[in-house]
């Protein structure tokens, strides 16, 4: 399954036009409709250049819906045609396209470098993080629709809450017990153990690998594979200190927890940070026996 | 409306630390932040925060090697607090679980940095902002405090006596992004600022998308003065086609700088013959541009980093990320090829005027990270001490808001201390179009009528009645100037007049470009009729942010006479001790931006720091 389509919502917003009152205000408008005309005909006409000297562009197909909005409530895909430059991303087209042909275009983005986690979406059919996916490397048209498996707020905008929800759900804070006594000294860590939990704290918190999982998609309580890749980096942190562990596995043991995961690895595929996810979960559930066998 | 005791206002290395310090005091705090914390651009920091944690290394050397850094324009107290402050809090990260690169002893791994005389930038990767930002906001979750994030503040509440240091601030007005709804929410004991810095003011940066400046320009307009704004920080290695920034760690790890005849030119040309690559920013920019000014360039363009020698084993312990992001983002594998790079707009040393404990002229309102200037950083910010900074005074600002007594503040803020009137030439007016029509109109400034009598909240929620305003003049102006344009016009401007190198004429150039697109912006107008989730009226606004700052960064730069840290003028190649030994600072002053200057703070805690001749 592709987009998910909204349910669609009563028109209860207050955009619809107001009743021109006075001849003032019907010369503005007038003067409105001209300059959106005339708008729109330069659109077209910078469109259609674009589209002639086709192999310097890529062309979009960019799911578009909004709420309140005539015309967009119905879900729909508007057409860019974006010059293209060497190295141009995902996101410098979508922010091309914005910028210059319509300002109502909306996604998130912020850093540009793989590192907020703000633009994950389904880029012709796979979760990608738009700003290091070069254009150059997809097929065309480019087909650009919001994550799979969440609300779609408006255009490529999802609703997260229920990703920082379950990102929340276990616990996500370091806990010890273990502190040194000296006030600047520091808690000891081997450089091996690090090593260990390194790959599970380059998580951007982007939702790629919950919005690609199968079964987050059938089990809405389904931790998924970042929170459950959140937990592992502390389980994994000796600092913690087995009594913590104890305690973070029977979180994850939980019947919404890791026994759910049925190793398909499609979180591991789309995770723009490369981390091990289905490993991570896999190596909990084997924590997990060993820990239940301990107490036999 | 919203009520706390403290309202921080973003959620990046500063805003967190203030909201947990403030916390900590037994406050009531919450978060007001356009961006999910963890989407905030200290994730982006990469080499490491410096901290004197070791033998053989002291707070005095760290704040040494930092007023030598800032060419002796920061302040004492704030950067002698920095350097004692830093140790506790890197130690405090650690404790809360900070996943920090490792010796083999266990202990945390520090590595040299431009400008230090030892090796104290402590470091995770090259991803060091990306670990301090998640191990800060797993304390903010664990703690329970309060984020209202996807919320844009729009304004302040503050008062609005004669002089803005009689004001006080009792709020933010907020904007919900997702619903469009626009909430006041009143401060019973403080505002704090850590809205992070202008990079949006340039088009080559290394800054995110979201970085426009927003609390220095609403803290101006209500009447804060800014201070130093002119010094603009532009990094070394960047990559040349997006402006990634890739880290001064590679320098620090032994990378090698090239021009296009092979000569390691930082010591070949005798630009730094002491530290070559480990030279200051500003130092090793200007060389790098003179290189490729001078035709030494590659493709006319940048110069190569090379860090092949070091080894793939000690790259990927220690800067794996680099790795990635040159693949990424240039194409190019730094295990098999030198990385290109150029100087980018990095970061702001100048912001919104606070003292050691962030807190500005105006009562109940502090400023705390890149937006503040307190100054640490004085006319050149050392690289490994904006990390410090944020959690310093962070905390410090949490502190204070929610009541702790951290004594009396030894730099003094507004017109309190010692100051001077100055003048600058501008080609065109600068400041508001319609001074005092603005004042009244837009709502972002504070109306010096005299006092309108309003208690707190009744100053909050007229401030919030004028958003309203604002808001709805920007949506039925439906066919406006698209704020896209403008925004691209300045940000142009900026690079092409107010970049490393800087004249006269180019910089009176700039303010005219600056001029037209206020004018243009009288005209601005938002496309989008939604209230759900309207990108597009938010970025207009950020818009308005980031005139007024390309504005207060040039007028500075114009009125600056005098070559020091970060600002070379091509007039005066002299660092100018006996007349500039001051900051610059700028007042909005109802929309006729008003020039002072105030002396620079040399008198640390038991010494007095004497300017010296800076090389490296």
């Amino acid at each position: 399954m592709s987009t998910q389509l909204p349910d669609q919502t009563e028109d209860e917003s207050s955009a619809g036009e107001a009743e021109p009152t006075s001849a003032a205000q019907e010369r503005r408008m007038a003067k409105k409709r001209e300059r959106a005309a005339e708008r729109d005909e330069k659109r077209q006409a910078e469109e259609a250049e674009a589209a002639l000297a086709d192999e310097e562009t890529y062309h979009l197909k960019v799911f578009r819906y909004d709420p309140e909005i005539e015309g967009k409530k119905e879900p729909r895909f508007d057409d860019f045609h974006v010059p293209y430059h060497k190295g141009m991303t995902v996101l410098d087209a979508l922010m091309y396209a914005r910028d210059t042909y319509d300002s109502s275009l909306t996604f998130r983005h912020s850093c540009r470098q793989a590192v907020c986690g703000s633009d994950a979406m389904f880029v012709n059919g796979r979760q990608r993080l738009c700003c290091k996916t070069q254009l150059s490397d997809l097929e065309e048209p480019v087909r650009i629709e919001p994550l799979p498996h969440a609300e779609v707020v408006k255009d490529l905008v999802v609703d997260m809450e229920h990703f920082y929800d379950q990102m929340e759900a276990v616990e996500p804070y370091f806990q010890t017990n273990d502190l040194p006594d000296g006030e600047l000294e520091e808690q000891r860590q081997s450089r091996e153990n690090r090593e260990k939990v390194k790959m599970s704290t380059r998580c951007i918190w982007c939702g790629a690998c919950m919005s690609s999982c199968n079964i987050a998609a059938g089990d809405n309580e389904y931790l998924g594979p970042a929170a459950i890749n959140k937990a592992y980096r502390f389980t994994m942190d000796e600092r913690e200190g087995e009594d913590m562990k104890q305690q973070r596995l029977e979180i994850l043991e939980q019947e919404h927890g890791v026994w759910r995961c049925q190793t398909q690895f499609s979180c591991t595929e789309v995770c723009p940070k490369d981390i091990p996810l289905t490993e991570h979960i896999q190596e909990l559930k084997r924590e997990a026996v060993k820990n239940n066998l301990k107490f036999w | 409306m919203h009520e706390h005791d403290v309202i921080v206002v973003g959620a990046g290395g500063a805003g967190l630390r203030a909201a947990i310090a403030a916390q900590e005091e037994g406050a009531d705090v919450a978060i007001v932040s356009k961006l999910h914390p963890v989407r905030s651009h200290t994730g982006a920091a990469e080499g490491g925060i410096n901290a004197a944690l070791r033998e053989g290394d002291s707070w005095q050397d760290h704040a040494y090697d930092t007023m030598k850094g800032s060419d002796y324009l920061g302040d004492a107290p704030a950067i002698e607090t920095l350097a004692q402050d830093s140790p506790e809090e890197v130690i405090q990260l650690e404790h809360w679980g900070m996943a920090f690169s490792r010796e083999d002893d266990g202990t945390v791994s520090q590595r040299p940095f431009g400008g230090l005389s030892f090796p104290r930038t402590t470091y995770a990767g090259a991803e060091t902002g990306h670990q301090l930002l998640h191990t800060m906001y797993e304390q903010l979750v664990k703690r329970g405090i309060q984020v209202y994030d996807e919320w844009y503040v729009l304004d302040l509440a503050v008062s609005d006596e004669e002089t803005p240091e009689e004001r006080s601030c009792h709020g933010v007005v907020g904007y919900d992004v997702q619903s469009g709804n626009i909430e006041g929410f009143h401060a019973r004991d403080g505002v704090i600022l850590a809205t992070g810095g202008p990079g949006q003011v340039y088009d080559h940066t290394t800054n995110a998308v979201a970085n426009t400046g927003d609390g220095v320009a609403m803290a101006y307009r209500a009447g804060v003065p800014i201070e130093d704004m002119e010094f603009i920080q532009f990094h070394p290695t960047t990559l040349p086609s997006t402006g990634v920034l890739i880290t001064e760690g590679v320098r620090g790890e032994g990378g090698i700088l090239y021009n296009s005849e092979g000569e390691r030119f930082m010591f070949e040309h005798g630009y730094a013959n002491n530290d070559g690559e480990l030279a200051s920013r500003d130092v090793v920019s200007r060389a790098e541009l003179t290189e490729i000014n001078e035709g030494r360039g590659i493709e006319e363009e940048y110069v190569h980093l090379d860090m092949r020698h070091l080894g793939e084993e000690r790259i990927v312990d220690r800067l794996e990320n680099i790795i990635h992001l040159s693949e990424d983002f240039e194409g190019v594998n730094p295990l098999e090829e030198p990385m290109p790079v150029k100087p980018g707009q990095h970061y702001a040393m100048g912001g919104v005027e606070t003292d050691e404990n962030g807190e500005t002229c105006i009562s109940g309102l502090y400023a705390a990270g890149e937006c503040a200037c307190a100054s640490v950083h004085g006319s050149n910010r050392l690289g490994g001490n904006a990390l410090p900074e944020l959690i310093v005074f962070g905390a410090r600002a949490g502190h204070h808001a929610a009541g702790r007594d951290l004594g009396e503040a030894e730099i003094p803020t507004g017109k309190r201390g010692e100051w001077e009137a100055g003048d600058v030439e501008t080609p065109v007016e600068p400041g508001a179009i319609e001074p005092s029509v603005e004042a009244d109109a837009t709502g972002g400034d504070a109306v010096a009528d005299g006092g309108s009598g309003l208690d707190p909240a009744g100053l909050v929620e007229r401030a919030t009645e004028r958003a309203k305003e604002r808001v709805e003049a920007l949506l039925d102006n439906e066919d406006g100037r698209n704020h896209a344009e403008i925004r691209a016009e300045v940000q142009e401007s900026m690079t092409e007049n107010v970049n490393v190198f800087r004249e006269k004429e180019r910089l009176e150039e700039a303010l005219r470009d600056i001029r037209e697109a206020r004018e243009a912006y009288e005209d601005v107008g938002v496309a989008d009729q939604s209230r759900t989730f309207n990108t597009d009226l938010q970025q207009t606004i950020e818009t308005r942010n980031v005139i007024d700052l390309a504005e207060a960064i040039t007028l500075g730069a114009l009125a600056r006479e005098e070559f020091r840290g970060a600002h070379w003028r091509k007039e005066h190649q002299e660092r100018d001790d006996e007349n500039w030994l001051k900051h610059t600072l700028l007042s909005w002053n109802e929309g006729s931006p008003e020039l002072w200057y105030k002396p620079v703070l040399l008198e640390g805690e038991n010494k007095r720091y004497e300017p010296k001749i800076r090389s490296y």
